[in-house]
């Protein structure tokens, strides 16, 4: 029997395996940020080890850096401590570093892409579970927590149980104003936050073969919202025409050879997923959540859901508590609900395609006065692409603020942050309780619903304009 | 890494599914370098609450968390493991846990033990009706005992042995170090470097 695309490229990188013990995998690219390392580096340090390979291993400032005057040192001095700990340690352990200031400095998942180190068939980690996004380029991807991260420094490998394998199938076209964290938020929804636990998703179908790379980066990217610690999509002209002349891509021989492996991973015809799930492309409508977690979704036609109408007691507990804390009654049309902030930016949605399309619905327009937009690119480089397109004199002009890059708002350890009670459309993928500032409500939106939302002041898509 | 091979305490319910690590500890508590510490970032934005079960007294001495459905979803973040240990839990119980949540606290000795929803409910009633009820979770046996109960629950062997030994995952990966360099040997040339910078 044929193997998955996930199968493949997991074989290709076992060093050691024994029955009843877990794979030892071997990990090409390490990516490395400031919260989730200084104890890994510690232990390191206490050990007397160091890290093996340097040259597979690169590390960026994004989760605590602020996003306005970064020129001037951190002012928050817990912030700083943390930074300025990466910073030492990559001196130590001579890791690559992109630093606040430099043009490839940014959210990491970003980084990876843009400089062309995300390639096809790689397995690539990095403590942060957003790490899924690589998947998009046919590349095992994962989070890992920071005793995984200090295994990898020292050994570049890690002991893993093989998981089993998802199909997500998405046939159809998307229509007009609906977009890939549409289809992820929908898939969330169908199969739930712990639909994907033990598994690694690979998204299928002709409606995400039509992707652009970045569209595609968005889906995987949201793989852990539905339990999974991976997602991926199978590479092809579309994912080879991104990763050429990248910096780091592969030139000359070198290239041809890494294209003749690249097309061999796609998954065998006759290989069988230990699960299936389907979705009809031609049936979406822009999503939005409701709730606290994001499964929590519908499309932004619908009204907030009754709790008592859940059969499951789990589910119903669950939205019961979320509306109490979102602040919602159950029947409330959900483009009635008005919205304090709008962000725009994260690892999800934080890329040029993301801000272009945001700033197509935004341009000669002005924002609702009632609410503050906040546009953060996902790298330096992105804002400087955005800037050179005249991307930034779009949102200026429109009453936003036009940040530096980082992971910013996504998850408030920035300064950016929601204020108690306030209620954010944004294009990350956490609507957890508190995730954007404590008592903050988030409702979780594509791009072109952020932008809508922007301009009307309450939850909307462009076609309510 | 402490061995863990068996260990008794009382409980607390946690009656709430999906409690992401952003619950468990919120991104601003993340911002120390160490491992210890945590203990006030847990819960955090519920402990304000004095209804939260964290706050009553009756479940002060708690070392086991009877925690709901999809526990630890979300962020990768291990001080979500560190900050249940260091404010002195042992054992969470639930019928479902996130992946990476389960993986980083089977690294830091932290036992998380799978069992049925129904048996979830019952110790969450039994635990709400009489607080102190002491529950016994013994590795070696692979079980969880509370007065005349006892729930089987399973576990791979090679975690089992790992856990019920103290080992550290590195020093077991160093033992195989020369197939990790014999594998290096044979990597395909074309794949990327990050160093030097292009």
């Amino acid at each position: 029997m044929g193997k998955t695309l996930a199968e493949k490229i997991w074989a290709e990188h076992v060093v050691a395996a024994a029955a009843g013990e877990p794979d030892l995998l071997y990990i090409d690219l390490h990516l490395i940020h400031e919260v989730t390392s200084p104890q890994a580096f510690d232990g390191l340090r206490i050990a007397g080890r160091k890290v093996r390979r340097p040259d597979l291993t690169i590390a960026t400032e994004d989760h605590n850096v602020p996003t306005l005057n970064i020129d001037k040192p951190i002012a928050d001095p817990v912030s700083k401590l943390q930074v300025d700990t990466l910073r030492k340690n990559c001196t130590e352990f001579g890791v690559r570093l992109h630093s606040l200031g430099d043009v490839e400095q940014g959210i990491v998942h970003v980084v990876g892409p843009q400089l062309g180190i995300t390639q096809p068939g790689m397995t690539i980690v990095c403590g942060d579970s957003h790490t899924s996004t690589h998947g998009a380029f046919g590349a095992l991807a994962f989070g890992i927590g920071t005793s995984e991260v200090e295994h990898v420094l020292a050994t570049q490998t890690l002991p893993l149980l093989r998981p089993k394998t998802m199909a997500i199938n998405v046939e159809g076209s998307l229509k007009a104003g609906v977009t890939s964290k549409d289809i992820i938020l929908a898939v969330i929804a169908k199969i739930g936050t712990g639909g994907g636990q033990g598994y690694i998703l690979e998204y299928r179908g002709s409606a995400i073969r039509a992707l652009s790379m970045e569209a595609r980066m968005t889906i995987c990217n949201m793989s852990i919202e539905a339990g999974a610690r991976a997602g991926l999509i199978a590479p092809d002209q579309i994912t080879f025409d991104y990763v050429q002349n990248k910096a780091h891509a592969p030139v000359g021989a070198d290239w041809d050879s890494a294209l003749t492996y690249w097309k061999t991973l796609t998954t065998d015809t006759d290989a069988k997923f230990d699960k299936e799930v389907n979705l009809n492309a031609d049936e979406l409508a822009p999503f939005v959540t409701w709730g606290t977690n994001p499964g929590q979704g519908l499309p932004l036609t619908a009204s907030v859901p009754n709790p008592a109408d859940l059969s499951n007691a789990e589910d119903r507990g669950a939205a019961e508590r979320a509306l109490e804390y979102m602040g919602l009654k159950p029947g409330t049309p959900l483009r009635s609900i008005a919205v304090d902030t709008v962000f725009l930016g994260s690892c999800t949605n934080g890329r040029i395609e993301d801000l272009r399309s945001a700033a197509q619905v935004l341009k000669g327009k002005k924002i609702a006065s009632t609410l503050r937009l906040l546009v953060v690119p996902g790298s330096a480089r992105v804002r400087l692409q955005a800037e050179a397109e005249g991307l930034d004199k779009v949102f200026l002009d429109a009453g936003a603020e036009w940040r530096s890059a980082g992971c910013s708002m996504c998850l408030g350890m920035n300064p950016d942050q929601l204020k108690p009670g306030e209620r954010a459309a944004s294009t990350s993928n956490r609507n957890f309780e508190g995730r954007q500032g404590k008592g903050g409500r988030t409702h979780l939106v594509s791009p072109l619903v952020a932008a809508a939302t922007a301009l009307k002041g309450t939850l909307a898509s462009p076609a309510d304009l | 890494m402490e061995k863990f091979v068996k260990h008794t305490g009382s409980a607390l319910p946690l009656r709430r599914s999906n409690v992401d690590t952003d619950q468990i500890i919120p991104a601003v508590y993340l911002k120390r370098i160490t491992k210890n510490g945590f203990e006030d970032g847990l819960f955090a934005a519920w402990r304000s609450d004095p209804a939260f079960e964290l706050n009553q007294s009756q479940y002060k001495a708690a070392t086991v968390l009877v925690a709901g459905p999809d526990f630890g979803t979300g962020s990768s973040r291990e001080h979500a493991v560190w900050a249940l240990q260091n404010y002195g839990f042992k054992v969470v119980l639930s019928s479902r846990f996130a992946d990476i949540f389960r993986g980083n606290s089977q690294k830091m000795g932290l036992l998380t033990v799978i069992l049925t929803q129904d048996e979830i409910e019952k110790i969450w009633q039994r635990v709400e009706s009489k607080p102190d009820t002491q529950f016994t979770v013994d590795l070696a046996a692979k079980t969880v005992t509370y007065e005349a109960n006892t729930l089987s629950f399973a576990i791979d062997d090679y975690t089992r042995w790992r856990l019920m030994e103290g080992l550290d995952d590195i020093g077991l990966t160093f033992t195989k170090i020369d197939e990790v360099t014999k594998f290096e040997e044979k990597r395909l040339s074309f794949k990327p470097k990050t160093l030097p910078i292009r």
